[in-house]
């Protein structure tokens, strides 16, 4: 089992945070009011709802917000979603799988529609971010489901700013049709920005492919995964156990888990 | 004025309980969240420090357990949206620590392994408002929640909790941490809803 570096005694206790954040927020976080401009069933279980939020200040690939509904009483409920879209412009993309028995993502799966008011507060998170320029590291991006929403939006930019760093992609799904975003990241690894996809489908890969099916094991992360020494800028995005598992297999793998950024989906 | 989300009623089971912040939803689990990997710390080698102006205190795991470990039922409030009601925890209270610490500083930037870092004024550690924790539910911390000690702080948004916790440094001034620098509340009242800048 890897330990990232404790320090069994108060040494350095005084010192800045080995990790800090990347760099600072630009855009200060704020309600705005928005509307669903368009809704698209994503997968099976998920859809893609855009936002147009005249207000909206743009975000970085990444960041999340908060989108809160009020009932004609007064009743509110507020949830935090990762955005699917960035960069400067006033439509956000959120992509939200319905969590069974959930109050807030069975209603935007099911029920809301175009032209519908909601609000969103945001742009939030500072840390789970990365943008084309600030950084010549290779980057690997580890999804799991719905985890890949966050980081679309880092394909996305480095696709769309040429930038020569190598990115992969492993993203864990269950079939090819649970799999988000397949036409954005096909159109990514057609752009001149380094980017190789793995797919690893645990109950039914795509016809005629001979991918074998089956969870994520340690062995597929290691083959699938930039090897330790590459320096990667490591994202993990999804539910709780598989943040939890993954980043057991890259410490064990040698990665340096003290330099990994995570988000966790919990069900709640 | 605010908008309405046509169609929308909601669920509102339980939301009629005074003791649920607002913006916050009731959960029966316990999410994860943290910022990057969990560090597996063996409590041989987990100790507690707090340096102030005059030098460094340090307590050993089984020292720390000697100053009185207490049973404490709270309210848990995450900053992402989801309260937790009446859960038990055992830890021992910061004043027993402080209490062989003198020190005229008023702010404390809480220290973790793995680098975490989060701010909290020493008036809002102290007087029964937070623990060294070793126990929730009835079982020892996992390492995804912050085992093996983690600080608890119910008072505030369950950030300032930190995991993993190792240590104290006593300061003049309140600067932020980790989430603190990425654009979350230097105080962090889940009843003032001080969640963002």
């Amino acid at each position: 089992m890897s330990v990232p570096s404790p320090e069994p005694q108060a040494v350095g206790l005084e010192a800045r945070p080995a990790a800090a954040p990347p760099a600072p927020v630009r855009r200060r976080p704020a309600w705005h009011p928005a509307t669903v401009a368009s809704v698209a069933q994503e997968t099976p279980n998920a859809r893609r709802i855009v936002l147009d939020v005249p207000t909206w200040p743009g975000n970085d690939p990444g960041q999340h917000l908060d989108l809160r509904l009020t009932a004609e009483d007064g009743y509110q409920a507020s949830r935090s979603y990762s955005i699917a879209s960035a960069g400067e412009g006033t439509r956000v993309v959120l992509a939200v799988d319905r969590v069974d028995g959930g109050e807030v993502s069975p209603f935007l799966v099911d029920a809301v529609e175009v032209g519908d008011a909601v609000e969103v507060h945001g742009p939030l998170g500072g840390w789970f971010v990365w943008l084309p320029g600030r950084s010549e590291r290779p980057v690997q991006l580890i999804a799991g489901g719905s985890g890949i929403v966050p980081l679309l939006p880092m394909v996305t930019a480095h696709a769309g700013a040429d930038d020569p760093a190598p990115f992969r992609l492993l993203y864990a799904v269950r079939s090819p049709e649970d799999a988000f975003f397949r036409e954005e990241l096909d159109a990514a690894r057609g752009a001149r920005a380094p980017l190789t996809v793995t797919h690893v489908y645990s109950r039914r890969a795509p016809e005629g492919s001979d991918v074998p099916v089956g969870r994520l094991t340690r062995d597929a992360l290691e083959r699938a995964v930039l090897p330790p020494d590459a320096g990667a800028l490591v994202y993990v995005c999804g539910s709780t156990p598989f943040v939890e598992q993954v980043l057991r297999w890259l410490g064990e793998l040698g990665h340096d888990v003290s330099d990994v950024r995570a988000e966790r989906f919990g069900g709640a | 004025m605010a908008t309405f989300t046509r169609g929308f009623g909601g669920r509102r089971d339980d939301r009629d309980d005074p003791r649920i912040p607002p913006g916050q939803t009731l959960v029966r689990d316990w999410p994860v969240l943290s910022a990057g990997a969990t560090p597996e710390i063996d409590p041989a080698d987990w100790s507690f420090s707090i340096r102030t102006e005059s030098g460094l205190h340090t307590w050993t795991w089984d020292e720390v357990h000697a100053l009185g470990v207490e049973d404490v039922t709270v309210d848990i409030h995450c900053v992402t949206h989801w309260t937790k009601l009446d859960m038990p925890w055992r830890g021992v209270p910061l004043d027993r620590l402080f209490d062989d610490v003198e020190t005229s500083l008023d702010f404390c930037t809480v220290h973790s392994f793995g680098g975490y870092t989060t701010n909290v004024p020493l008036a809002e550690l102290l007087d029964g408002q937070s623990w060294i924790a070793f126990e929730a539910d009835g079982e020892p911390l996992t390492p995804e929640h912050g085992g093996p000690a983690r600080l608890l702080v119910p008072h505030l948004y369950f950030w300032k909790s930190a995991k993993w916790v190792r240590g104290i440094v006593m300061q003049a001034d309140d600067e932020p941490g980790f989430w603190e620098n990425a654009g979350y509340n230097m105080h962090g009242d889940p009843w003032k809803e001080e969640r963002y800048w």
